[in-house]
């Protein structure tokens, strides 16, 4: 299974990049996607997701072709 | 109506131009409607702040600004509500943000339009990065409660 994983904002740059791409097999959770794409760094405390731009928790299920999202609090207004 | 915007706006004639295509809907029911119009200070944290960009995800804020309406919908009976977010690069003056909703009583005017105006803040996906006067740029990091002097 393969997803699409996105970054925003500060958490863009801190990374170096907007996206990658995340190969699994199965039982993929938000967490362990992020130790996939970003093994060299642990996840900053608020960091807020999105699997298909719904907000989820860190243990979400991931499924083949998902649009995974990790973003700071949001700023906007 | 949602509307997101890489352009400058006028709220007011926003404002007047979708009242006239509502006409329709609102014509005899409308008792109340309240607006807020968020524009860029220049200052903001103790700085002078000369610009901003507005970093968003596209289709999520949106969709999360669709929740955002439902949500009030549900608590309150409103006859129309009305958001126009500005997105890209603003200016001191810019208008970044609108809300407006209509009623038949007050009440729900007055609620309705303070939720949604919360609910975005800490819901929809915008970040804010400032540029300071030495052109050195920070990204906002959190909003505030909205009662900062």
């Amino acid at each position: 299974m393969s997803i699409k994983v996105r970054y925003f904002a500060s958490l863009k740059e801190l990374i170096g990049r907007d996206s990658d791409v995340c190969e699994f097999t199965s039982g993929m959770t938000v967490l362990g996607a992020w130790q996939v794409v970003v093994p060299d760094k642990s996840m900053p405390n608020n960091i807020l997701a999105a699997i298909n731009m719904e907000y989820v928790s860190l243990d979400a299920l991931l499924t083949n072709e998902d649009e995974l999202a990790f973003f700071p609090p949001v700023t906007g207004g | 109506m949602i509307k997101i915007t890489p352009s400058e706006f006028e709220p007011y004639r926003e404002l007047e131009q979708y009242q006239l295509q509502q006409k329709a809907q609102l014509s005899g029911k409308q008792g109340a409607a309240n607006v807020f119009v968020g524009t860029m200070r220049d200052f903001n944290d103790g700085e002078a702040v000369k610009g901003m960009t507005l970093e968003h995800y596209p289709e999520m804020t949106e969709k999360q600004l669709e929740h955002v309406l439902a949500d009030a919908k549900k608590q309150w009976p409103l006859l129309d509500a009305l958001v126009i977010h500005r997105v890209g690069d603003v200016f001191p003056d810019d208008v970044l943000v609108l809300v407006a909703v209509w009623s038949a009583h007050r009440g729900a005017a007055f609620d309705a339009c303070r939720f949604i105006m919360e609910a975005l803040k800490s819901r929809v996906p915008f970040w804010k990065q400032e540029i300071l006067n030495d052109d050195t740029r920070r990204w906002v990091a959190k909003n505030t409660d909205g009662y900062v002097n």
